[in-house]
């Protein structure tokens, strides 16, 4: 694949006009057939490659940094974390809505990026829980911030039918950096038997150079049609939340809410396969990193599928993957073979839906309303996937572990056949249906 | 700004962010050998210790630093008896050593361990997380292991512990969370219930806690009969003093999550009356029993990460607490005639 930092936007950068960029704003417009990903979506998958292998990599090691060096029980951190999720979806929707209303996409997702950053910084001097619950908090609202208006971003940058290739593509690098930050931290570990610093100052390092990339190289996409109404001197378009609450977007955040209240999350899946299985105890810390392998690997192809034969079909069907995910560590079957099929579908299910679902609230949304209604729509599937959580813990204790992961695949079964009548209007679209 | 202007700050910034990161590791390395290399900075022995002792994980600085190490009981001062084997948390009975370890590697795993008292592996079995309590019964024919199924990160299951009972064999004697659990008189199924911290009164008969929606409870367990009793709230890791008539464990004193204040404790089993002891750190630790008027526990040291002391404390409340034993961690009580 071809990667550049060039600081061509599809549609041009009206704010910066160098004299070097001319030939190449010329050369790039004509032949945009045979590029389908613009080079402002391979520039924020790096930011995110590096961002993620800087989050995953502190993430991976916390509670062993917290037992075995700070001498704590890791007991207190469970109780936050809900805490953590709700601020998590507010901070979302809310820069969601900034990042529409100011038009400043980038630099709402650079406050994001930078926050999370800076809380790194925090991590190399908190010594205490207390401190450390900060950094943490931190952190996690930066990510609640960037992620709307970095996705509203990649919008922006790409053509309305290769939609779902872009956010493939930006998913596959993300998921390196996923992939790859565990494994930095547990190397440096394996180096240096009580690397933490080390671990701590690399994460900095790798949050700063992709605070860096993007604030350098990723060109602040306006709306399309933002210059000519500023030439034009007509009042911008009025903020419609009509858009994202009524119309097809309400069905897409309905049919994400629906199927997101049966997605009990990875964690419990594991949890089911390590119970029964050696092979999943014992490689328990890198299941989801397995997991995040295939799903970098299928998110374009996914993503590619979804331009084809609409994002609505893919995300809704992508669901069958975590069926299958359920139905496998269910199955009497506890060798090698049925933790890394489970890990095989859990991985098609997130390339199918994670992108794709961005992808569908942008193609639902207009221009004006695009980040406010992605964001609305990751905000619907992370706290129906919390309620399923906490819904599910109640059947793992009233049914036992393998019966509920069966009623909660018999229930994702209907759920699918419901959500794709209720998409039915768009199901197989690749065009914007408000827009 | 041109290009090429970014590309320039752009390398800077890689250079010096990843330079810094290059310096950082090489330093920790370096320190990292010399410390394993240089002498411990306590006097040590490779004559084992007999008689009435006290093992532990040794923190000092320098060679055999994390390894299982003990002292005669009476002679704590004394240069410390280096088994050479790691372990992140231990108990031991004059037979047997029950010994937690994390397994280095690029995917770290956590094994049990049951060693006899040379440090030879007589059993082991994988453990499910970080390893956190672990205690053998009086007779070493049961072992009780918890540790902390954390999943990736701090996202996706939250906390959990797992605590469960093995023969000192290996062979299983079952999950806590599979045990029929009645609180306060009531069968209880809630979704969040969590287990820690087990002590044996005898090969049937244990004392844990049970916590469910931030309360939690001393419960007492039936190993026959597979059934945990709630007896009474707020008790957080147990510990059953030697005559059997006492549970030393955590009071919260004060707050919750992390801001939590953990106080030394003694309950008395007959009357239930609670008697908070004088100790103004917060501890997180399962008490030992040094003998039946005197508990200890580790407490880490804030100025070195990774290395701790063992304080001891009167049970009756009656003097503040001092150190025990320096640069140790998980102490546990080896009384030849028990």
């Amino acid at each position: 694949m071809y990667i550049s930092f060039n600081n061509t936007p599809a549609q041009g950068d009206p704010d910066e006009p160098t004299p070097g960029d001319e030939a190449e704003h010329a050369a790039e417009r004509r032949p945009r057939g045979i590029r389908t990903v613009s080079s402002t979506v391979i520039t924020l998958g790096i930011v995110s490659m590096l961002t993620d292998i800087s989050s995953e990599s502190v993430s991976a090691i916390l509670p062993l940094y917290i037992t075995g060096v700070l001498g704590l029980s890791t007991i207190a951190f469970g109780v936050l974390d809900g805490l953590y999720q709700g601020v998590s979806a507010f901070v979302r929707i809310a820069a969601g809505y900034a990042s529409d209303r100011s038009d400043q996409p980038k630099w709402i997702a650079f406050i994001g990026y930078g926050l999370s950053a800076i809380a790194r910084v925090g991590l190399l001097f908190a010594t205490g829980f207390g401190a450390l619950t900060a950094v943490i908090t931190a952190d996690r609202i930066g990510k609640g911030i960037r992620t709307a208006p970095r996705d509203s971003l990649i919008t922006a940058a790409s053509r309305p039918e290769a939609l779902g290739t872009s956010f493939g593509v930006h998913r596959t690098l993300d998921n390196i950096g996923a992939a790859i930050g565990p494994l930095l931290a547990f190397f440096i570990l394996l180096l240096i038997p009580d690397g933490y610093e080390t671990i701590f100052a690399a994460s900095l390092a790798f949050a700063v150079i992709g605070v860096a990339i993007l604030g350098f190289f990723v060109p602040n996409t306006r709306r399309a049609d933002a210059a000519a109404e500023a030439r034009a001197r007509q009042p911008r378009k009025k903020f419609d939340w009509g858009v994202v609450l009524r119309g097809p977007m309400r069905r897409v955040l309905a049919g994400a809410g629906i199927l997101g209240l049966l997605t009990i999350g990875d964690g419990f899946v594991y949890l089911v396969l390590q119970s029964r299985s050696d092979f999943a105890a014992q490689w328990f810390p890198l299941l989801y990193v397995g997991t995040n392998v295939v799903f970098l690997a299928c998110a374009i192809p996914m993503g590619r599928l979804a331009d084809r034969v609409g994002r609505a079909r893919v995300f809704v069907f992508g669901h069958v993957g975590l069926l299958a995910a359920y139905v496998v560590a269910a199955l009497p079957v506890a060798d090698i073979a049925a933790t890394l099929l489970c890990l095989a579908f859990l991985g098609a299910f997130y390339a199918a839906t994670d992108g794709v679902l961005a992808a569908l609230a942008a193609q639902m949304t207009t221009p004006e309303t695009r980040g406010t209604g992605i964001a609305a729509a990751q905000t619907v599937v992370a706290v129906s996937r919390l309620i399923a959580a906490s819904g599910f813990g109640v059947l793992w204790f009233t049914l036992g572990r393998e019966q509920s992961m069966y009623v909660v695949a018999g229930l994702l079964l209907v759920a699918v056949v419901v959500v794709a009548v209720l998409f039915r209007p768009f199901l197989s679209s690749t065009r914007g249906v408000a827009a | 700004m041109t290009n090429r202007v970014k590309w320039i700050l752009l390398t800077v910034i890689c250079v010096v962010a990843l330079g810094t990161t290059a310096v950082i590791g090489a330093v920790a390395w370096q320190s990292t050998q010399d410390r394993d290399t240089a002498p411990s900075v306590v006097e040590t022995t490779g004559a084992p210790v007999t008689g009435d002792r006290i093992m532990f994980r040794n923190t000092a600085a320098g060679a055999g630093y994390g390894h299982v190490a003990s002292v005669p009981l009476d002679d704590p001062e004394a240069a410390r008896s280096l088994l050479g084997v790691a372990c992140d948390r231990l108990d031991a009975t004059t037979d047997e050593i029950a010994c937690l370890r994390t397994v280095r590697g690029i995917a770290p795993s956590f094994v049990a361990l049951v060693l006899d008292p040379s440090g030879a592996e007589q059993a082991s079995w994988p453990l499910a997380g970080i390893p956190s309590r672990t205690r053998i019964s009086g007779d070493g024919t049961l072992v009780a292991t918890t540790s902390f199924v954390t999943g990736h990160s701090y996202a996706t299951v939250g906390f959990s512990t797992e605590t469960v009972i093995r023969g000192a064999d290996g062979s299983d004697h079952g999950n806590l969370e599979d045990f029929a659990l009645t609180i306060e008189g009531a069968p209880f199924t809630a979704i969040d219930r969590n287990f820690w911290g087990v002590t044996f009164a005898d090969d049937t008969v244990f004392y844990a806690t049970a916590a469910s929606g931030g309360r939690m409870w001393l419960v007492r367990g039936d190993l026959a009969a597979r059934t945990l009793t709630s007896i009474a709230e707020g008790v957080e890791c147990p510990s059953l003093s030697p005559d059997g008539t006492r549970i030393a464990f955590k009071h919260t004193a004060s707050g919750s999550g992390s801001t939590v204040h953990w106080q030394p404790a003694i309950l008395d089993l007959a009357t239930g009356a609670v008697e908070l002891l004088p100790e103004k750190r917060s501890i997180d630790d399962q008490i030992e029993w040094l003998d039946d008027d005197t508990i200890l526990y580790g407490m880490p040291r804030e100025a070195t990460p990774g290395d701790s002391d063992v304080w001891s404390l009167a049970a009756d409340g009656s003097a503040e607490p001092t150190v025990f034993l320096e640069h140790a961690w998980s102490p546990a009580v080896v009384r030849a005639a028990r």
